[in-house]
């Protein structure tokens, strides 16, 4: 049980067969490539030759060193990860969704259909005018919605320069930023954690394009001055970006377009319950404002009487990504908005804040609360006061089999753990959770060492990141004989 | 609701702690004249069996199924087996997330270093990332590392038959970042290939480096290593675009051609047509790139007991340490498909892969020698192709001659005046190893019927 | 080479200075290397690249943080420590010795009176802590 299989490439043996096809029908004789472009094999000696048998408990014993949501506890803060639906896996394996992204449109109005009503769905848990569904990631979103600021301001003659990012931010923002072009600058939140309109303000001048906002923030609380910020950036020719990683702490309860958002981004597979898939693919869809919709990427569809339709070529921003984005993704999403429906869309929302505010009810005299302010889907502790590190914590978290929290982000708070469960554990979970970190705690007084030598029951126990980084092995290499 | 542990009596109890009569309560910070909007679109919940209805009448709607494709250029129909679908389909591979925690993650970090192994041996390069969005932001990214490796030269070259596809997105990718230019390459209207002397004449000192398509989009493979030579003459850096992948194992390695960095779309090993995603970009280079290289990157090491383990590494490269000076703002990326992928090459293994590489050029090399027999087609680049070729309609338009086709079942191709207007009367036709010799026949019959 | 600290300049971003005739020996501080923790790479400049006062020029990376190196000084990249490409612990092991990072020819050594002397950093350290 749990043991390390072997690399697959040591596994191997030449003359073993893990597949099966039809043999070719066709001679070499009309092979039409010139034998300086040929390959016979170079580089290939040592690549896997395995029989099924052998393919499929490889990848099986593998698949039993990992934690999923599917085996255990995963409140990783900021990632929202909730259980996924295995219906939606199934229908987004149907061959009939499996189409050519250039077949005639005529024969895919199923696909369009699904990405129309996607797109209708989103705009009315975000009150946004206009979704592009092609970003394929939360960062490529990002990317996507600065850039269609940056188009519209150019538009209206200066695209300005600056935007603004507070200090508790995803490091995707200001990375985004970047590579739009633009220069990123920091300003601090405030001491409850949240950005007020004074020190918006003073940062304020005719080269800021927009400020990036997460809402709920990183600490897990609502930018309760989000209105007013809004209109001092609408009063300054600025936007509003908001990141919508934490959609899920008020889906259904609020409308960002309503609290006066210009642009932003959603993840399917946060919010919207596609699996993460080991980090991706996920999907990043952009809404905008009316004013807006002109510079949305292609493709842009829209049904026109009967039919749908997709606009493909040479609109708007141009194009972020090959084809419609990670259609098969949309699809799962859809399928969770139909299951979960109109009566249940705010029992999301509310359950996972519910779920958030226990835990820290629960563990808020055991461990420090930087900021006090409410707070949604997920509660930020500090590792100030205990005699061993958040990483010793969570790696000591392992050992019951429960995954930790995001560790040391947001940066703003010290030896940050980050806990978001979301709506889909029980109650009971939540109490072993709580009983485990005073466990934990306890043990940390009484034998620091204990943690700090944590994990003791995994597969593998703490790995060396300075070897790795300093010696760096990156792939299989063939045992000199 | 399925979806729901908490039962009502839970949450009365959870409420209770929290000392809060309504869990609305915890929602107060939320400006109150704003919040609990009616909902217009979104229909009332509906059970799992009434759920498979709507979506079967949805995919009913699809007709794509039904038709013999030979649509390729870009996305790509190949067979899977269903060891791959079986085995990537596994929870624990599906739905955990980046492995941050790699004392837990041991699965998906060692799946993740074999399929770099792999796609290095593949390419002939000594490192590969762990995975990008697709072919298309895969070279948007390369292109920014090629600039941000020659640091002061601040010229993109980019091939002009480079998927069309790509080369937009990498127009949208540098249009902002003021200080690189976008310089394009022609190719040789004779055989479809990077016009050298063009490339001669384009390649600067301030070129960092030209990206190139190899099979390129109309199918052609091109000379990588004179077209290395020419670049390393100008200390430019070689970068080859790969939106084919299946033509790898078929084709001279890159590495082996004086290729700097390959970049592609990886879709063909193991990833359904998926209209179009997820499909799975790649990139592989040689090592001085590494520390250059965007997306996530896992390394060999051990652990406290010295026994082998796998972890992310060169994080210091990435958004979440670097920020705005990462190499690229990517996070989440493929991660699944290049399970696929890995798993996929596994089980194809050498003998697979090279058979199955090998049939697809022959299927399309037959319908080239055969098609040959009707003076009202004529096939544009004869020599030198993968499994994609242009076809050259001379009695109608395009139009008329696909929709034909099409009413008797058959899609022929992507018709490439959607990207260049020189291309009016052309079509790309992709053959792959899932077409029979008697498809290919009946495509060739069809195509003779409409003299 | 090996320095003996008490004849160091700092800056307030703990670079270490050694002066040399014209030519100035740059570091960082044992402070700077426990901060930053195990060095497992060091980017260094190119011999040749023209360095104007204040430039991020080197940087210096762990396995999770990565610290630039700003130049005291405006002048000509004369040398590099190449030695800490294979052996970039060399910085915590010897910080102010082997552990160098690159030499430059100033332009204006006057632009070195501005630093700090060991026992103003002492003190400027001494600061950081308290805070802490």
């Amino acid at each position: 049980m749990n043991k390390l299989p072997e690399l697959i490439f040591n596994e191997s043996k030449e003359g073993k067969i893990g597949y099966s096809f039809s043999e070719t029908e066709f001679p070499d004789d009309i092979i039409s490539l010139d034998d300086q472009y040929r390959r016979d094999g170079q580089n290939l000696e040592d690549f896997p030759q395995l029989s099924e048998v052998e393919i499929v408990r490889h990848y099986t014993n593998l698949s039993h060193l990992n934690h999923s949501v599917d085996s255990g506890f995963y409140p990783l803060g900021s990632c929202t990860m909730k259980y996924n639906p295995k219906i939606n896996e199934a229908i987004a394996g149907w061959e009939e969704f499996s189409a050519h992204p250039y077949a005639p449109l005529k024969l895919v109005q199923g696909n369009l259909e699904i990405m129309n009503t996607l797109e209708k769905w989103l705009k009315d848990v975000t009150g946004m005018a206009g979704f592009t569904l092609t970003p394929a990631a939360g960062a490529h979103g990002e990317f996507t919605g600065i850039k269609i600021i940056r188009a519209h301001l150019a538009a209206k003659g200066n695209p300005r320069k600056i935007i603004l990012i507070p200090d508790s931010a995803h490091g995707t923002n200001p990375a985004s930023a970047h590579f739009s072009g633009y220069e990123v600058k920091e300003i601090p939140s405030n001491e409850n954690g949240i950005l007020d309109v004074a020190s918006l303000e003073a940062h304020l001048n005719e080269d800021v394009a927009a400020l990036m906002m997460t809402n709920p923030n990183t600490l897990g609380v609502f930018e309760r001055n989000i209105v007013e910020i809004s209109q001092a950036l609408h009063k300054n020719g600025s936007l509003l970006y908001m990141d919508g990683a934490n959609m899920n702490a008020f889906m259904g309860i609020v409308k960002p377009g309503d609290l006066g958002v210009d642009v932003l981004h959603l993840n399917l597979h946060k919010t919207f319950s596609t699996p993460h898939g080991g980090g991706g693919p996920g999907s990043g869809p952009v809404g905008v404002t009316e004013e807006l919709l002109p510079h949305l990427p292609v493709p842009v569809i829209s049904k026109q009487g009967d039919l749908y339709h997709a606009a493909y070529f040479n609109k708007g921003l141009g194009r972020v990504k090959n084809f419609y984005g990670n259609f098969l993704i949309m699809v799962r999403a859809l399928v969770y908005l139909m299951s979960i429906g109109k009566e249940n869309l705010r029992k999301v929302a509310e359950d996972a804040v519910l779920n958030a505010n226990y835990i820290r009810k629960n563990l808020e005299n055991d461990l420090d609360l930087p900021y006090k302010f409410k707070s949604l889907h997920e509660v930020v502790f500090s590792d100030k006061g205990l005699n061993v590190k958040t990483l010793d914590i969570a790696k000591r978290l392992l050992d019951f089999g429960i995954h930790p929290f995001t560790v040391y982000f947001p940066l703003i708070v010290h030896g940050a753990m980050m806990i978001e469960p979301t709506e889909t554990e029980s109650k009971e979970t939540l109490d072993i959770f709580i009983r485990t970190m005073k466990t934990i705690l306890k043990e940390a007084a009484e034998d620091p060492a204990k943690l700090q030598n944590a994990p003791y029951s995994t597969p593998v126990r703490r790995l060396d990141e300075v070897l790795a980084a300093r010696q760096l092995a990156l792939k299989w290499e063939k045992k000199q004989e | 609701m399925r979806y729901f542990p908490l039962t009502d009596s839970d949450r009365e109890e959870m409420r209770k702690c929290l000392g809060i009569k309504d869990t609305r309560e915890l929602f107060s910070d939320i400006p109150q004249d704003k919040a609990y909007y009616p909902l217009d679109h979104i229909p009332p919940a509906v059970p799992e069996d009434r759920l498979l209805e709507t979506f079967k009448e949805i995919a009913k709607k699809n007709k794509f199924s039904e038709y013999l494709s030979f649509l390729g250029g870009g996305a790509y129909r190949h067979f899977i087996p269903e060891v791959v679908n079986h085995l990537s389909g596994k929870g624990e591979f599906v739905t955990p997330y980046t492995p941050y925690q790699p004392e837990v993650s041991q699965g998906s970090l060692q799946a993740m270093f074999e399929y770099q192994t792999m796609m290095a041996m593949l390419t002939g390069m000594d490192v590969s990332n762990a995975s990008l969005y697709d072919g298309g932001t895969a070279a948007a990214e390369a292109a920014l590392l090629v600039a941000r490796k020659a640091r002061k030269k601040n010229t993109i070259l980019i091939a002009r038959n480079l998927h069309p596809e790509y080369i937009e997105i990498i127009e949208t990718y540098l249009r902002d970042l003021v200080e690189l230019k976008i310089q394009y390459v022609d190719f040789e209207r004779t055989t479809g290939t990077v016009n050298l002397e063009d490339l001669n004449k384009k390649v600067c000192d301030d070129c960092a480096g030209l990206l190139f398509q190899s099979p390129n989009f109309f199918g052609g493979v091109e000379d990588s290593q004179k077209i290395s030579d020419i670049l390393h003459g100008k200390d430019a850096l070689s970068v080859q675009v790969v939106a084919e992948a299946m033509s790898l194992p078929f084709l001279k390695p890159a590495g082996q051609m004086g290729v700097d960095i390959v970049v592609g779309e990886a879709q063909s090993f193991g990833l359904p047509l998926g209209y179009g995603g997820p499909y799975l970009g790649f990139m592989t280079a040689k090592k001085d790139f590494v520390r250059q290289m965007p997306g996530r990157i896992v390394g060999e090491t051990l652990d406290v007991e010295g026994k082998r383990g796998y972890v992310l590494t060169l994080s210091t490269r990435e958004q979440h340490i670097k920020r705005e000076k990462a190499t690229s703002n990517i996070c989440s990326n493929e991660a699944w498909c290049a399970l696929r992928a890995g798993m996929y090459l596994a089980t194809m293994g050498k003998t697979g892969l090279l058979k199955i590489a090998k049939s697809n050029h022959l299927n399309a090399a037959y319908f080239v020698k055969e098609i040959k027999k009707f003076p009202h087609v004529t096939v544009k680049y004869p020599k030198n192709f993968f499994n994609e070729i242009v076809l050259e309609i001379n009695n109608m338009t395009v139009d008329d001659f696909t929709a034909k086709l099409e009413a008797k079942g058959i899609l022929l191709g992507v018709p490439l005046k959607w990207f260049h207007k020189d291309y009016e009367k052309a079509v790309l036709v992709n053959f792959t190893e899932v077409h029979k010799k008697k498809d290919i026949d009946r495509l060739i019959n069809a195509i003779g019927e409409l003299k | 080479m090996s320095a003996n600290v008490k004849d160091l300049k700092f800056t307030k971003e703990h670079e270490w200075v050694k002066t040399e005739g014209e030519i100035a020996i740059i570091g960082i501080s044992d402070y700077a290397q426990k901060e930053l923790g195990d060095v497992v790479y060091v980017e260094l400049p190119a011999v040749g690249d023209s360095i104007e006062k204040g430039d991020a020029c080197a940087n210096i990376e762990s396995v999770k943080a990565v610290s630039d190196i700003y130049s005291p000084v405006t002048g000509e990249i004369v040398e590099v420590n190449e030695f800490l490409a294979g052996k970039p612990e060399t910085i915590n092991k010897d910080p102010y010795g082997a552990g160098w990072v690159f030499k430059i020819r100033m332009d204006d050594s006057g632009e070195l009176n501005t630093l700090m002397n060991a026992a103003a950093y002492e003190e400027y350290l001494k600061g950081i802590l308290e805070e802490k």
